[in-house]
């Protein structure tokens, strides 16, 4: 009861619950007042029946001066039997004094100064009983005497009536409330329907999708909209403003980079001094350094911010593995190295961030592609598993010298035959980082026939 | 050729400059894309460098503005962002290739090549010394009308060699055209190459002779 009440309580349940009591105690009032209205009925009817058989044998009554003479006839006790089977008493009264009938037979509590007759219930004989009552006054030796009938009848016909419409009042009861009930289910779903179109309107959308929710709504939940459209705005605001910070720093980092490489790049062009070239050649790796230092830390920023945004979607990846691919391309084929791919004709789809699976495939090629020696072939594989799709990125390069993959996974470590190659450390750390995000899995192990395997394996979206 | 270089940064526009300028190209500057639509009202250009984060506007609206005007220069963005989505949606735009900064001339200048290669298609003449003759177009080697296949280091030592046929080149020479700058290579690296090349092309009327002490070249076998 507690947790119906409570803010978490359900809506559903709390307007189902009040909704049921309140049909339950309106079909309780209302086999009530049909009990009731069918018991005056029958009592007003008995009455007059009562009341009848009473004037009945008034009427009879016959004042001379030798006293009244009462004859009880035969028509008012008939009269009676058109009730029911039920014992019948009577008393006449002149004046104080008992001529005939049952001399206990209690009196009206009140006397009404009307003409008709008075109506009361009182037990008799261990028995309730209905008496009537009615006085009529006769001229007896020259002074007006009060002559007073008193007719009394048990109740069991009326009784058999009660129990005759009790279950019908019951059947009403439980009628009424069964249309309530399914009134109130129906008022409780119109009521939902529209929270919960609300709900589909904004969990349908892509995790890209922000803009505020336009559909017409029910004026009570337009508050709780605008509030949605709120925080959807500043959402919106604070994505754009990394996502521009990111590039505006990878702008601001390279572009001076960039003078400092070409300029150095000129020099080296423009001397024949072995030694000055040897140490142009040194300043333009360690400038490579920097670029690549900085871009997989901004890499590496971008996972971390999309790993708290949570926004996954499907991504079929056999055309982004087809892009990286291409984008390699150019720049491993000035080294004479090749990228083959072998991409499946279905679909493979994970569950993820295009932008995080596209970052850690970056990284795994970039990873080959420096670790490989001119003229060597790099295999891109792409497969579907059992739950999971997988690449697999496969180099010629110089393996792993002996030290185990997730070694050389945390932030900086580089492996001990990494010496002369670019690299910072960063790449496997960024790749481990967005499986680990995606409920997905990244291992590193040495190639058969020397080389490395890397192999990411995500979760699978099936269609 | 003649290029344009729309680059808000003058000190790095000036190393491309320079670089461009030793190569033998002309290059003009645009520091804006007011700029850059100035010179083009009033210039052809073999193949646009464009920025992207420029002070007078993004180069991607200048991009799809250029096409829409259908304009077929060859465009080559220069942006420092490396993110492969970036990369698809710039070509979707119009741009024929795209370099990260920073980058390599050695890689600049293939990608040039390649671009205009893509662009000139068949229109290119063939060069040919003696027997030997090299399309461009398909990037195809043959040796007395046999196609002869060249990885691509050896394809473009081979193009530096036909360009020039009995120029004798140095082996340093050799090395800035054939390697990245911050490939630690060794003057010796060139030989493996020229020994692959002459396997290449052996059986014709032509060779890549030794001179002693001072390079290469190709001539007549």
């Amino acid at each position: 009861m507690k947790k119906l009440f409570s803010a978490s309580g359900s809506i559903r349940t709390k307007l189902l619950v009040s909704l049921m009591v309140t049909s339950a105690i309106l079909a309780a009032l209302l086999f009530l007042s049909v009990r009731t209205f069918v018991n005056q009925a029958v009592e007003a009817t008995h009455d007059n029946v009562l009341g009848a058989a009473t004037q009945v044998i008034l009427d009879e009554i016959r004042a001379s001066d030798d006293g009244v003479s009462v004859d009880i006839p035969y028509t008012a006790f008939s009269i009676l039997g058109s009730l029911g089977q039920d014992r019948v008493f009577y008393r006449v009264m002149v004046g104080e004094t008992t001529v005939t009938g049952y001399e206990d037979l209690p009196l009206p509590t009140t006397q009404s100064a009307t003409l008709a007759a008075d109506f009361y219930s009182a037990p008799y004989r261990n028995d309730a009983v209905r008496f009537a009552s009615d006085t009529r006054q006769f001229l007896i030796q020259g002074s007006m005497v009060d002559v007073t009938v008193i007719l009394g009848q048990t109740q069991s016909a009326k009784a058999a009536i009660m129990t005759q419409m009790t279950p019908r009042a019951v059947l009403l009861g439980i009628g009424f409330f069964t249309i309530a009930a399914v009134f109130g289910m129906l008022a409780t779903w119109l009521v939902l329907q529209a929270i919960a179109s609300l709900g589909d309107a904004v969990a349908r959308r892509g995790p890209q999708d922000l803009r505020p929710v336009t559909r017409p709504m029910p004026p009570e939940l337009r508050p709780f909209v605008r509030s949605i459209n709120g925080f959807i705005g500043r959402l919106a605001n604070a994505l754009s403003r990394t996502e521009t910070f990111i590039g505006e720093a990878a702008h601001r980092i390279r572009t001076p980079l960039t003078t400092l490489r070409n300029t150095l790049e000129l020099a080296l062009s423009e001397t024949d001094d072995p030694v000055l070239k040897d140490r142009l050649r040194a300043s333009i790796r360690a400038v490579d350094d920097s670029a690549r230092s900085a871009s997989q830390m901004l890499d590496q920023a971008a996972v971390s911010y999309r790993t708290d945004q949570r926004s996954y979607q499907p991504v079929v990846l056999n055309e982004l593995v087809t892009d990286i691919a291409d984008a390699f391309r150019p720049t491993t084929a000035l080294r004479d190295v090749r990228i083959f791919c072998v991409i499946p004709k279905y679909d493979v789809c994970v569950l993820g961030d295009p932008i995080m699976i596209e970052t850690a495939l970056r990284n795994m090629l970039d990873n080959a592609v420096k670790y490989s020696g001119a003229h060597s072939d790099i295999d891109i594989r792409l497969s579907q598993g059992e739950g999971f799709g997988q690449i697999l990125v496969l180099d010629r390069g110089v393996g792993l010298g002996g030290i185990a993959g997730y070694e050389l996974i945390p932030r900086f470590v580089r492996g001990n035959n990494a010496s002369g190659v670019v690299g910072t450390g960063l790449g496997l750390t960024i790749v481990s980082e967005v499986a680990r995000a995606l409920k997905g899995k990244f291992t590193l192990t040495d190639r058969d026939g020397g080389g490395a395997c890397a192999s990411l394996s995500l979760p699978s979206y099936s269609l | 050729m003649r290029f344009l270089l729309v680059e808000d940064n003058a000190d790095l526009a000036q190393t491309v400059l320079d670089r461009l300028k030793i190569d033998g190209h002309a290059t003009d500057w645009a520091p804006s894309l007011g700029s850059a639509w100035d010179y083009l009202a009033v210039a052809q250009y073999d193949v646009i460098f464009l920025d992207i984060m420029l002070p007078d506007g993004d180069g991607r609206d200048f991009l799809s503005t250029f096409r829409a005007q259908k304009h077929a220069t060859p465009v080559i963005v220069m942006t420092a962002r490396s993110a492969v989505s970036d990369r698809v949606a710039l070509l979707d735009t119009g741009a024929d290739d795209y370099i990260t900064k920073p980058f390599d001339f050695t890689e600049l200048e293939a990608r040039v090549r390649a671009v205009l290669r893509r662009q000139q298609g068949a229109s290119v003449n063939l060069r040919s010394f003696l027997d030997l003759t090299y399309d461009p177009a398909t990037a195809t080697v043959s040796v007395s009308g046999d196609n002869r296949e060249l990885r691509n280091r050896e394809l473009r030592l081979f193009e530096i060699f036909i360009a020039n046929p009995e120029h004798v080149f140095s082996k340093a020479q050799l090395v800035d055209r054939l390697f990245s700058s911050s490939d630690d290579i060794s003057e010796n690296a060139v030989e493996v190459y020229i020994a692959r090349l002459r396997k290449k092309i052996e059986g014709g009327q032509t060779r890549i002779e030794t001179i002693r002490g001072i390079g290469y070249r190709l001539t007549a076998s």
